[in-house]
């Protein structure tokens, strides 16, 4: 198994901690890792991406040109990463923060309605982990068993108060997830 | 009376340090760094520290110090000797770390790596020969060359709206917090030797107490550079230099100040 | 029990640093490398170890302040980027000419100049030819994992140590700010006075007991003869270090007709460039230096005289490819030599290797023999 995945949106949106969290989930599995951020001047307050990739061998380019799947979360990236996503693969998108939707016949497509549910669960900041439920539900390649260790590792300890909440959210995105187009 | 009646240990009236390398010297006849290493080496003696001394030689005229001071030494590249003793000064915060600069390697190529040694207060001991010209590669001017002074590079003497003026580094260092002592000294006349003993005594004594960075300025001679004869190049120096560069102390505090 | 993270390689580089015993950093803040100064300043190694850590006031202090802590016999290391190593490069130059040893690391960013921050591998003349003046040779790693970076820290200090000579880690801003799966060293504990008299005594300056003669570091000799002599033992060491230090992982290289040659990033583009090349039915391999210098001559030679053509995939102009020609000419071999990289901070997709490959040895191809000229 290797699955290669691009997260992409905005600075801030949580981005990268939600790669970092499936890498680390990975690691409990006992699979190789790569998490590769976009890094330079756009950083700053701009657009952020973050490749992951888990693989039960050797992991060999961390530039990947075709992902199995792309998590999309604005529409910066939705025009850089629609494309890039190889045929038959797995589009994930927030429509919030999309005004265009994903136009490709080849893919398969899902939305989730993290923005909305983030701000009803009562904190913005689970947004990541909706997205996150929504993405393990498409392509459950981590336990969530293993997922709760995961957050366990990458969090600092005065954060481990949160986890509880995380997994909910984790929860709520594999629930609410919705089928946009099958191939 | 013969000779061998006289050399007994209770005539003894001077005796060479024997932390000083019984070899000759590669100064000029008059040079005033010959002078300054007796003082540090009959210190070193005195303080018996030999032990744990460590010295950065620069690149100029005293690039071979370490040839004649029976001590542990590194010769750093042109200017970088603060941050070489730095280095050395961190990693043996017992040991006692010093450099030998001159005033090309000091206030020109190294003034940013003294500045900041000097800033952080490293615990180390900078002995600064001030002879306002580049000796070694010839005579050329230097930072601290006076202005009107002739030397290869400003053969019709300094001119300050080309050159700039020449800089009192050592008054610059005395503004910084991390120095606990700063002072500025000759050794032109047995009485400013006896003086510049002290203050070199003093500020290795500071040093040992861990009190931050010692810095004492010696005004030198160069009669080659200068091209003059070593007496009238310490008339030349009393007349023109020491005015521009006023001995004494510039700081005498507790680091921090 | 080792413990295994998720790190960055740039913060890997930090804790190697403390786990092996190092004694002293000394860094100035440049991207894409900055996190290991940081990381070393939150882990506060001087409360666990000793180890100092020191923001110095430029790179030219920072690698000065190395070379005192060296030349005093103490595990001294500091980390830049390109612009910040050219500065180095005039203490990198006296540390090889007093024969220090000691661990530089540089994330390479893209050049000449200010360049960008994206990783580039542009700076490979500079660390296997020397860098600054004079006739020397550091010893250069480049690791392409997270794993690497951390195994590569200890493992420079025990040749820089070996070898009385500065060792190089050849990295680039992809593996600093990449995180990987990573098995952590055990501590190993500082070097303590005896140790350090007893195996550096007979040059450091640790202070000098009554028992010993004085120890002078420097690279300074007035006389030529002395100092062509001691060129001639700088060269042997060299020599020595080739014949005993070369390091390499070949990939599918037994069957292969095409050789592509990369290091580092670009080397982990092309395992998957292998791949792809692969299922086309081309029969390609890889060869990854791991020691730059020495450069694996030997094994260049013998696949020169089976394969067609070798192809060096660099994120540079065109550097690494001279020494592969060279290594292809010392061995008789008129196999093709061809070159693919990009440049400016861009790292080449697997794809475009294979393009590239496809394209430069498109008659060897077609044919299926090797050109001859």
């Amino acid at each position: 198994m290797t699955e290669e995945l691009i997260i992409a949106g905005f600075g801030g949106q949580g981005v990268l901690s939600m790669g970092k969290i499936l890498a680390y989930s990975g690691i409990m599995e006992n699979k190789e890792v790569t998490w590769f951020p976009s890094y330079g001047p756009e950083m700053r307050g701009g657009t952020a991406n973050v490749t992951v990739i888990l693989s039960d061998t050797r992991i060999s380019s961390p530039i990947v040109k075709h992902f199995d799947s792309a998590i999309i979360l604005n529409q910066q990236s939705m025009d850089k990463f629609e494309k890039s996503v190889k045929p038959g693969g797995i589009l994930l998108y927030d429509p919030n923060g999309v005004i265009h939707p994903p136009q490709r016949t080849d893919i398969n497509i899902y939305k989730v309605d993290a923005t909305v549910t983030a701000v009803e669960m009562g904190n913005p900041k689970v947004f990541n982990m909706i997205v996150f439920g929504s993405y393990l539900k498409i392509r459950p390649i981590v336990t969530l068993d293993n997922v709760e260790k995961g957050l366990q590792k990458s969090l600092p300890d005065r954060y481990h108060n949160t986890i509880p909440l995380n997994l909910d959210a984790i929860r709520k995105g594999q629930e609410i997830v919705e089928l946009v187009q099958e191939v | 009376m013969e000779l061998k009646d006289l050399i007994k240990p209770e005539n003894l009236v001077y005796e060479k340090s024997k932390v000083q390398e019984d070899t000759y010297m590669h100064y000029c006849p008059g040079c005033s760094h010959g002078v300054v290493h007796k003082i540090l080496a009959e210190l070193i003696e005195e303080l018996g520290i030999q032990e744990i001394t460590v010295g950065v030689a620069p690149v100029g005229c005293a690039v071979f110090a370490y040839n004649y001071i029976d001590i542990d030494w590194q010769e750093a590249a042109h200017g970088r000797a603060p941050a070489v003793a730095t280095g050395i000064s961190r990693l043996y915060p017992d040991n006692f770390v010093f450099t030998y600069q001159g005033d090309g390697d000091l206030a020109s190529i190294g003034a940013a790596e003294i500045m900041h040694a000097c800033n952080r207060g490293e615990n180390i001991l900078v002995v600064f020969i001030n002879n306002g010209i580049y000796g070694m590669t010839g005579g050329q001017m230097a930072p601290t060359t006076l202005e009107g002074m002739v030397t290869s590079t400003t053969p019709m003497g300094r001119n300050v709206d080309l050159n700039g003026y020449p800089m009192r580094i050592t008054n610059l260092i005395a503004q910084l917090p991390g120095t606990s002592y700063v002072t500025r000294q000759a050794v032109h006349t047995a009485g400013a030797v006896r003086k510049c003993k002290k203050s070199l005594k003093k500020a290795m004594e500071n040093v040992l107490a861990k009190k931050g960075t010692s810095f004492v300025e010696v005004v030198s001679t160069c009669n080659s550079g200068w091209k003059m004869t070593p007496i009238a190049a310490n008339k030349w120096m009393e007349d023109n230099m020491i005015p521009y560069y006023p001995l004494g102390d510039l700081k005498d505090s507790v680091k921090g100040v | 029990m080792s413990e295994i993270k998720l790190m960055k390689g740039n913060e890997v580089l930090a804790e190697a640093a403390i786990r092996c015993g190092c004694d002293g950093y000394f860094g100035y803040p440049i991207t894409p490398q900055s996190e290991v100064m940081e990381t070393l300043m939150m882990r506060r190694p001087w409360e666990e170890t000793g180890m100092v850590v020191l923001q110095a006031e430029s790179e030219v202090a920072a690698i000065n302040m190395v070379y005192g802590a060296a030349g005093s016999g103490k595990k001294a290391m500091t980390s830049s980027s390109s612009p910040g190593i050219s500065l180095m490069a005039e203490g990198i130059s006296y540390l090889a000419g007093a024969e220090l040893p000691c661990l530089i690391v540089n994330v390479t960013r893209g050049g000449p100049g200010l360049g960008t921050i994206q990783p580039s591998q542009a700076d490979y003349f500079q660390a296997v030819k020397g860098g600054g003046h004079g006739d020397y040779k550091l010893i250069v790693l480049a690791p392409s994992s997270v794993q690497e970076m951390n195994d590569f820290v200890n493992l420079g200090f025990e040749l820089a140590f070996k070898y009385r000579n500065p060792a190089l880690i050849l990295t680039d801003g992809a593996l600093g700010q990449m995180m990987e799966k990573v098995e952590l060293a055990e501590f190993k504990p500082r070097w303590t006075s005896e140790e350090i008299n007893e195996n550096w005594g007979s040059w450091a300056t640790t202070g000098k007991p009554a028992s010993r003669k004085k120890n002078v570091v420097s690279s300074l000799v007035m006389g030529s003869e002395e100092m062509e002599a001691n060129n001639l033992r700088f060269q042997e060491k060299y020599r020595m270090m080739e014949e005993k230090e070369v390091r390499y992982e070949a990939f599918q290289c037994d069957d292969a007709e095409f050789v592509l040659v990369a290091f580092g990033t670009s080397s982990r583009v092309c395992q998957k460039s292998v791949q792809i090349a692969r299922a086309k039915g081309l029969k390609v391999g890889l060869l990854r230096p791991i020691t730059l210098f020495p450069f694996p001559k030997l094994v260049i030679k013998e696949l020169a005289r089976k394969v067609k053509g070798f192809m060096s995939v660099e994120m540079s102009a065109g550097q690494m490819v001279e020494d592969i020609k060279l290594s292809v000419y010392e061995a008789g071999s008129n196999a093709r030599v061809n070159y693919f990289g990009r440049m400016g901070g861009i790292i080449p997709s697997p794809e475009e290797v294979v393009e590239a490959l496809e394209e430069k040895f498109s008659w060897e191809i077609s044919y299926g023999v090797k050109r001859s000229y």
